[in-house]
């Protein structure tokens, strides 16, 4: 990789860019160059597909989980009793 | 000694997610649902040396919130279970949830695909969550479920930036090759 500011990034790099922007988190920059590589690069373009079908799978309202205050009370009583045994 | 090991330190880390999406898409309310989970763990932790080895702790796990999914639907049945049913509108509480059809398992509830599609959906995520290290599953779970920014992570886990998006990125191939097969 050239040291000059290049708008060619690595496999890598486009793949981090690539996650970051799941959570909104790449700045706009990054996510020109990650469409460029895009272009010219099949792996990453799958890896991309995938990801997204990742977030949105992830982000379906019926996906329920506890949260850590939640869970934390549900330890506090669950160890309480495996004391008592 | 028996040949089966079954850990219960472990068991809120490891199933207490999965058990949970199980219930809440039962009972349509996160309290009952969490005593449920929580009835079930302390039930399972009584009856601990039952526990035969013949299928995975988890499943023998579901099978007893089965059956407090089940007891929970009588115990809230049984206060006019007695008397025959004449209506179908309940005005002892005055609230919602008045109608009787709030207060048995929904039959047409799971018939709708998508409903049912992300049940196992949610089941399915659990699952390949807790088949990631550990590690791997409680940063992924952290910031995309529970939806922290990057810095409370780190600082919660003493972990750089950099190390995170490792983590995640790990995290994400790994989920993304469990679910690939029914889920892409």
């Amino acid at each position: 990789m050239s040291k000059k500011r290049s708008i060619f990034i690595p496999c890598e790099a486009a793949n981090h860019t690539c996650d970051k922007s799941q959570y909104r988190e790449a700045s706009l920059w990054e996510q020109i160059k990650l469409n460029i590589h895009l272009i010219y690069c099949t792996a990453c373009r799958k890896y991309s597909k995938d990801n997204k079908t990742l977030t949105k799978l992830t982000s379906s309202p019926n996906i329920h989980y506890l949260n850590a205050r939640e869970k934390e009370k549900m330890k506090k009583a669950f160890f309480k009793e495996l004391r008592n045994i | 000694m028996s040949k089966h090991q079954i850990n219960p330190n472990a068991w809120i880390d490891l199933y207490s997610d999965y058990l949970f999406n199980y219930t809440v898409s039962r009972v349509k309310d996160r309290e009952t649902a969490q005593d449920l989970v929580q009835d079930t763990f302390v039930a399972g932790l009584k009856s601990m040396k039952n526990f035969e080895g013949k299928a995975s702790e988890r499943t023998w796990l579901v099978s007893i919130l089965k059956r407090k999914i089940i007891d929970h639907y009588r115990k809230i049945n049984s206060k006019k279970g007695q008397a025959e049913v004449r209506v179908n509108f309940n005005q002892e509480s005055g609230e919602e949830g008045n109608w009787l059809e709030k207060k048995i398992a929904d039959p047409y509830d799971k018939t709708a695909e998508d409903s049912m599609e992300n049940t196992e959906l949610g089941l399915a995520i659990h699952n390949c969550l807790g088949k990631l290290p550990q590690k791997q599953a409680e940063v992924f779970k952290m910031k995309t479920l529970l939806g922290y920014e990057t810095q409370t992570i780190c600082n919660e886990l003493n972990i750089t930036a950099s190390n995170l998006w490792v983590i995640i990125h790990r995290a994400r191939t790994g989920l993304a090759s469990c679910l690939k097969e029914s889920w892409f």
